[in-house]
């Protein structure tokens, strides 16, 4: 699979929820090895998009590629070769009854994968995780221990893009920091697109490049994540958001 | 002069491995005045809140001293503790959904804690009642009082939480963590709403927070807490200036509006384990 | 390195250290709680009355001895006899072996076949839903007994025909319990973040949804193992379970009616049998609840 200049691409996407429309006409673009936010608060509609990207939100109309690939509408095996997500309840994304070890393995037995052994342990070393945790149940992990897990599990197919959706906002203050620090140098180290969904600016402002501003289902803005800084926004819901996380 | 005085709390749950401290010898007094407690998951914060209140139920064990407007609150009876609880101390919980009955009306619940600890005629009542939703700002309060906590934003349900806790107009209040459920466009609201009737009542304000800038903004002293522990106590203004490492920790790990350090400072846990 | 320590270890090396010590906790879990302990030995002792049997029983649970009609309970015989001379204390003895027999293969055929129906209707939702549904309500919506009656009367009486009439009306329970459950797994993130790494439905439901089924399942299953041994008994009873001579302890009772007034050992002992091993189940049930509920677990 060769590289692409466009890694995700939206165009005219309306996504619904039982029949009920909540996102509307999103377009936007994210180059290959950028990392892309998607801003808004509760009920904006940008964790749909997100999932409607994976697949799993599938009543959507209007066209989203990833890698070239025209997006579906179920999760497919294709796709989880490319793409991959993170999820933001770390106590949520992990089956409570599966050791770290088993949650690595299973993507390397589904894709049939061999070196199982030897990848358990160098993923589990990318991520910053010990040995020792290999065989351990979930609730002997702490909350950001379990999100490193989630983010090797994410890795373990090797993927060249990354659907992060709140990956830290579970988390303490601390653990967040070195969160941020993983997913920063895992990117740099192996080119990684992420788009991300958040709605805490700041994180933007030490992750990504460019972001979209959502409000009620509609991409209201655009911007580089420079404009954090001196909150050069045009549109009067992003400025009142700006605002409101503390900038000014 | 001394609202709450807390002295030497010990509040001990059993494990597997004996009785872990979760919190450990805290001692604290407050004034009329807005205190913040912040600390990270596990740091007792909220424990110590509902340790105030004695809502620690077994085999959860308090030990200290605790002395309310010069009451000793660990002697009390629990009938004693029902009747001071609401009426002159408070409790404001992180998610109104939870903390609101699904099936009874908003003005109805507030009707109702008001009624546990005054006695009105009907019609006072409902005054008392629309005043207090006026007084968390909500505009339309004889609407908003026939709606079911369903029916209300997260917003609306918080202010709807606050108004049930201060319509007995006690004289202090615990909120706990009291705008984490909500979007950042209305925790501003809501904490500038809780500072506003906290000074104009005259009454304490413990907001227990993991949110150290918040806190900041909003208190007049801070008490960062770790592992049970007072890790250290100063003036919000002050914080910039904090001496301990741990909370100075604290402070840099948070990613800033103009960030442009390539990588946040990671605490190392083990180096305060023992303070 | 003790085998205590290795079981205890929070950093197992190897899967089945994991497995093992996982198991060893819940079972530490389970003899803190009294009576699920004797529950657990209630449910020890039917199965090794069973097994060993023609060891315990002084005398066959068939032989009959027409000289020795409805003795009392005597040093010969613990029990008394029956109205037959049989040794009732034997008979009861026996008897675990079909009562387990019972037990064993109901929970074989219907705790499976309700969680997978459970599992895959709440799993797609939808029309299947509707329909797998449908046909448990069907079944539910009818007495248990009434229904295991009917299906006795017309596969003809008989154990095995006993066991498949009781397993026929137990499954449904099962299968709305699974659904519940399998309702709110379904829409949690580790399903999801298990769909995008590309695995199939079956894959999703076998190894994820079902195993967290299991747990309440077991627990259900172990609580009602009191009734369907009360059903056993009534069919028994009835006449439509376990024919003559087989010592079945509904059966028995039965036949004891005659004499109940003048002979009441020869109801009174097997009726004995029956609520012993009946709150067996349910103590043990009730403790496996506490130590297996999904939502204890986790939390430290």
């Amino acid at each position: 699979m060769g590289r692409h200049m466009t890694a995700i691409s939206l165009s005219h996407v309306d996504i619904a929820y039982d029949g009920q429309r909540v996102v509307h006409d999103v377009s936007f673009e994210v180059a290959a090895g950028e990392s892309f936010a998607l801003v808004g608060e509760s009920g904006s509609g940008k964790s749909t998009v997100l999932k409607a990207i994976a697949g799993l939100a599938p009543e959507w109309t209007g066209q989203i590629e990833v890698l070239g690939q025209p997006g579906s509408h179920r999760p497919d095996r294709t796709l989880a070769r490319h793409c991959q997500m993170v999820f933001q309840d770390p106590y949520g994304s992990l089956h409570p009854r599966k050791t770290v070890d088993a949650v690595l393995s299973e993507p390397l037995t589904i894709h049939r994968i061999g070196g199982q052994d030897a990848r358990v342990e160098q993923a589990l070393a990318d991520v910053g995780l010990d040995r020792r945790f290999r065989f351990r149940y979930p609730h002997q992990l702490s909350g950001g221990q379990r999100q490193r897990v989630a983010i090797a599990r994410a890795l373990m197919l090797e993927p060249q893009v990354m659907l992060l959706d709140e990956p830290t906002s579970a988390l303490d203050v601390s653990v967040q920091a070195e969160i941020l620090n993983l997913l920063k140098r895992l990117r740099r180290e192996r080119g990684l697109t992420y788009l991300m969904v958040t709605h805490n600016l700041p994180v933007v402002s030490f992750l990504c490049e460019r972001m979209a501003v959502m409000n009620k289902g509609r991409i209201v803005e655009i911007a580089p994540a420079t404009a954090l800084h001196d909150g050069a926004f045009r549109d009067p819901y992003t400025q009142k958001l700006y605002a409101a996380s503390g900038g000014d | 002069m001394t609202l709450l005085s807390v002295e030497n709390l010990v509040v001990s749950f059993p494990t597997s491995r004996g009785r872990v401290n979760v919190v450990d010898g805290l001692s604290f007094e407050l004034g009329r005045e807005r205190l913040g407690i912040v600390g990270e998951s596990g740091s007792g914060k909220s424990m110590t809140g509902r340790a105030i209140l004695r809502l620690i139920r077994p085999p959860g064990r308090v030990e200290g001293r605790l002395s309310f407007e010069g009451q000793d609150l660990t002697s009390l009876g629990e009938r004693d503790m029902r009747a001071l609880r609401g009426a002159r101390i408070s409790m404001i919980m992180q998610d109104p959904r939870y903390s609101l009955n699904p099936v009874m009306t908003v003005g109805t619940q507030i009707e109702e804690a008001l009624r546990v600890h005054e006695r009105l005629p009907r019609r006072d009542m409902r005054a008392r009642v629309r005043d207090m939703l006026e007084a968390v700002r909500i505009d339309d309060p004889d609407r908003v009082a026939r709606l079911y906590p369903h029916e209300v934003s997260g917003g609306m349900g918080q202010r709807v939480m606050i108004a049930m806790m201060l319509i007995p107009r006690p004289s202090l209040l615990i909120a706990d963590e009291p705008t984490s459920a909500l979007d950042v466009s209305v925790q501003g609201d809501v904490l500038r709403l809780i500072d506003d009737l906290v000074r104009d009542h005259g009454m304490g304000l413990i907001l227990i927070s993991h949110d150290l800038p918040l806190v900041a903004r909003y208190c007049d002293r801070i008490l960062v807490m770790n592992a049970g522990r007072m890790v250290e106590t100063c003036d919000a203004g002050d914080l910039h200036a904090a001496s301990h490492p741990y909370t100075k920790g604290l402070l840099a790990a948070v990613p800033r509006m103009h960030e442009t350090r390539d990588e946040l400072p990671v605490m190392d846990r083990s180096a305060w384990a023992g303070t | 390195m003790t085998v205590q320590a290795w079981l205890l270890d929070d950093s197992p090396k190897s899967r089945g250290q994991a497995a093992a010590g996982r198991a060893y906790r819940v079972t530490l879990d389970l003899l803190r709680n009294p009576l699920a302990v004797v529950g657990a030995l209630i449910i020890i002792g039917l199965i090794l009355t069973a097994i060993f049997a023609p060891w315990i029983a002084p005398e066959s649970p068939v032989g009959q001895d027409l000289s020795n009609r409805l003795l009392p309970p005597s040093a010969e015989h613990w029990m008394g006899t029956d109205e037959l001379g049989r040794d009732i204390f034997s008979r009861v003895v026996y008897g675990a072996r079909i009562t387990l027999l019972i037990v064993g293969l109901v929970a074989v055929i219907s705790a499976p076949l309700g969680l997978l129906i459970g599992a895959v209707s709440g799993y797609f939702g939808g029309w299947t839903d509707r329909v797998l549904m449908g046909i448990t309500d069907v079944f539910l919506s009818m007495p248990k007994l009434i229904l295991a009656l009917a299906f006795a009367a017309a596969l003809g009486p008989g154990i095995e025909n006993a066991i498949i009439a009781i397993a026929i009306t137990t499954w449904p329970a099962y299968a709305r319990i699974a659904r519940a459950e399998t309702l709110t797994i379904r829409n949690s993130e580790f399903v999801a973040a298990t769909r995008l790494l590309g695995a199939s439905h079956s894959r999703l439901i076998a190894r994820h949804i079902l195993p967290l089924c299991t747990s309440s399942m077991i627990i259900r299953v172990t609580l009602d193992m009191a009734g369907i041994i009360l059903t056993a008994a009534g069919l028994g009873f009835l006449g439509l379970g376990a024919q003559p001579p087989l010592p079945e302890w509904g059966a028995m009772i039965s036949r004891g009616r005659s004499f109940i007034l003048d002979q009441w050992w020869v109801a009174t002992m097997p009726g004995f049998a029956i609520i012993i091993v009946s709150l067996g189940f349910c103590f043990l049930g009730d403790g496996l609840r506490d130590v297996l509920d999904p939502k204890s677990e986790g939390k430290s």
